[in-house]
């Protein structure tokens, strides 16, 4: 496991470095102004605009960053052939793709992190002090990470085997579909065969369940998430994300490099 | 160690290409051969003949479609043979936010080193390759002949074996080329064995043990710069000044004037006549050289006769 860490610690320098986290900034705008404009317009829900919006930017930034950087994980090295040197050294591929991956995930945590402090900052300037239903913010940032991370395998395992753009494409697709997979689970429509249905069922069980993460709508109103919830989604996120690096795995171990 | 460092068996390597990936490109074709443990190894051909590839093939950057390597009588699949080898990347590129102390201390984990051991290494080799006064540069602002240095640095940081090198003197300039060459000799002193790939002739005749001349992806032939293109001397070259009062030898019919100087070129059996006459003409003699087939018209007549073979192939299929 020390290749692994090396290389996630080297991913982590290199996002800081290219200054991935100036997105932070962005955010804490974002939420300053929200802070600033909800304490004026919404009389009594200021509380909950304020989570909503928060746990919405930091989602949408984290997937904006898994998808876009966890595509350029693996293309990127092979392009600009700076893996040639690191594979000549006893270092296994796999090694390479987990401390990558591991790397992503680190940026991403302490970018997620850094987000809620400030989601907590804004929430503080609109009510102080902080109520006990207030922390359960924290398992709604913790589900959104687990999420980012899942997003991360799947951009990893796209990009490689196919072009980044197309990878971009298919993360965001399978992403979007994903929300939608228990819909397509529990779909009863009139016009479908049982055969199509089945389908339909199989389909929704392979797709990530990324809606299975989404406990936005509960702390927003302070409600608290069930902890067998949280584990269902831990334990589901780390096996779905290890089956998609296995075959990223296998896929990239027998890859020709240009 | 073994006696033989690099042993390649049969190996060969297709590419498919076409819409459907259905049609192959045979890049190498059993190749068979062998580099002693010691020895520096030229590996010659012209662009595309097969060297990188096959030195990719030799780092596990690519796959054989057939055929076995072994390094230091490991297999190639074998990641921990890479703890005893060395590789510079052809052009390398590097991770451009890093400094070459850092870019050295990261691939220097990769071998276990203890970061005191680390530290101590980083400092010796970037003095080795003369990068000691840029090692808190960014990568970013080196020029092509200082990632060349940082490729190279990296290379040699673990002490390895054998040293692979695919085109070390690429974007050199002369004074790189020559702290290049310094290096790959200092690696044989030190008992290192040394692959690597060039197309400058020059460099492989004043370094190279033994070469190997890959030409269309088939080994066209192994042996010592003299094995290679003879050993027996076409003739003999001297070249000498002459004063304008002085009796002109009659061997002067023969001679080519650049500038000042004459230059001819005759049998080895008519030298000591030649000189005869040089010294009774009062010529001052500036040189006097054995002419030999350079490894250079060897291999442009290995490159002509390929071609010509392909283009026989070619017409015959029309």
């Amino acid at each position: 496991m020390r290749n692994v860490w090396v290389v996630a610690t080297n991913t982590f320098r290199e996002a800081v470095r290219d200054r991935v986290l100036y997105n932070l900034v962005f955010f804490a705008l974002l939420m300053m102004g929200a802070a600033i404009l909800v304490g004026q317009i919404s009389i009594g829900i200021e509380e909950s605009v304020i989570v909503s919006l928060g746990l919405s930017a930091i989602s949408v930034i984290g997937i904006f960053i898994a998808v876009f950087i966890g595509v350029g994980l693996v293309s990127k090295e092979m392009d600009k052939r700076t893996l040639y040197a690191l594979l000549a050294k006893p270092v296994q591929r796999w090694e390479f793709l987990l401390g990558k991956f591991g790397g992503l995930v680190m940026t991403l945590t302490v970018n997620t992190a850094a987000m809620a402090v400030g989601l907590y900052a804004a929430l503080w300037t609109v009510k102080h002090p902080l109520e006990r239903s207030d922390w359960y913010l924290l398992v709604a940032v913790y589900l959104i990470l687990l999420k980012l991370a899942l997003i991360v395998a799947l951009a990893m395992l796209f990009s490689c085997f196919t072009t980044p753009f197309l990878a971009i494409l298919f993360t965001l697709g399978l992403y979007f579909a994903g929300l939608f997979a228990e819909d397509l689970r529990t779909m009863q429509a009139i016009s479908l065969t049982p055969e199509t249905m089945k389908l339909f069922r199989g389909i929704s069980y392979l797709l990530p369940n990324f809606e299975n993460f989404n406990v936005m709508g509960v702390v927003a109103h302070g409600r608290s998430v069930p902890a067998t919830l949280v584990w269902q989604d831990t334990g589901y996120a780390i096996l779905y994300a290890a089956i998609v690096l296995a075959g990223a795995a296998m896929i990239f171990s027998r890859r020709n490099l240009k | 160690m073994p006696s033989v460092a690099i042993e390649i068996e049969n190996l060969s390597k297709e590419y498919p290409f076409g819409f459907l990936h259905l049609r192959k490109r045979r890049s190498l074709e059993n190749l068979t051969m062998q580099v002693q443990a010691g020895d520096v190894f030229g590996f010659l051909g012209p662009n595309g003949a097969g060297k990188s590839t096959t030195i990719k093939l030799l780092m596990r950057l690519i796959f054989p479609t057939s055929g076995t390597a072994r390094i230091l009588g490991k297999s190639i699949e074998d990641v921990s043979m890479h703890q005893d080898i060395g590789y510079l990347p052809e052009q390398p590129y590097f991770y451009d936010y890093l400094t070459a102390a850092e870019l050295l201390d990261y691939f220097a984990r990769f071998h276990g080193l203890r970061e005191s051991d680390r530290r101590e290494r980083v400092q010796r080799i970037l003095k080795r390759v003369g990068l000691d006064t840029a090692k808190k540069i960014q990568l970013r602002k080196y020029s092509k002949g200082m990632l060349q240095r940082a490729g190279l640095a990296q290379a040699i940081l673990h002490d390895p074996q054998v040293v692979v090198l695919d085109e070390p003197m690429s974007g050199l300039d002369p004074l790189g080329r020559r702290e290049v060459r310094d290096i790959i000799l200092g690696l044989k002193k030190e008992g290192r064995t040394v692959l690597f790939s060039t197309h400058i002739l020059s460099d492989a005749e004043m370094l190279c043990d033994r070469v190997g001349v890959i030409v269309g992806g088939k080994l066209r032939g192994v042996g010592t710069p003299g094995e290679m293109v003879g050993i027996q001397t076409q003739g003999m070259e001297i070249l000498f000044e002459l004063d304008g009062s002085a009796k002109k030898p009659a061997l002067l019919e023969k001679a080519a004037k650049t500038g000042e100087r004459y230059r001819v070129q005759l049998p080895e059996a008519e030298l000591y006549n030649a000189l005869d006459q040089l010294k009774e003409a009062g010529a001052r003699i500036l040189s006097v050289a054995q002419i030999k087939p350079t490894l250079e018209e060897f291999f442009m007549n290995l490159v002509d006769a390929d071609r010509a073979q392909a283009n026989a192939v070619e017409v015959s299929g029309r």
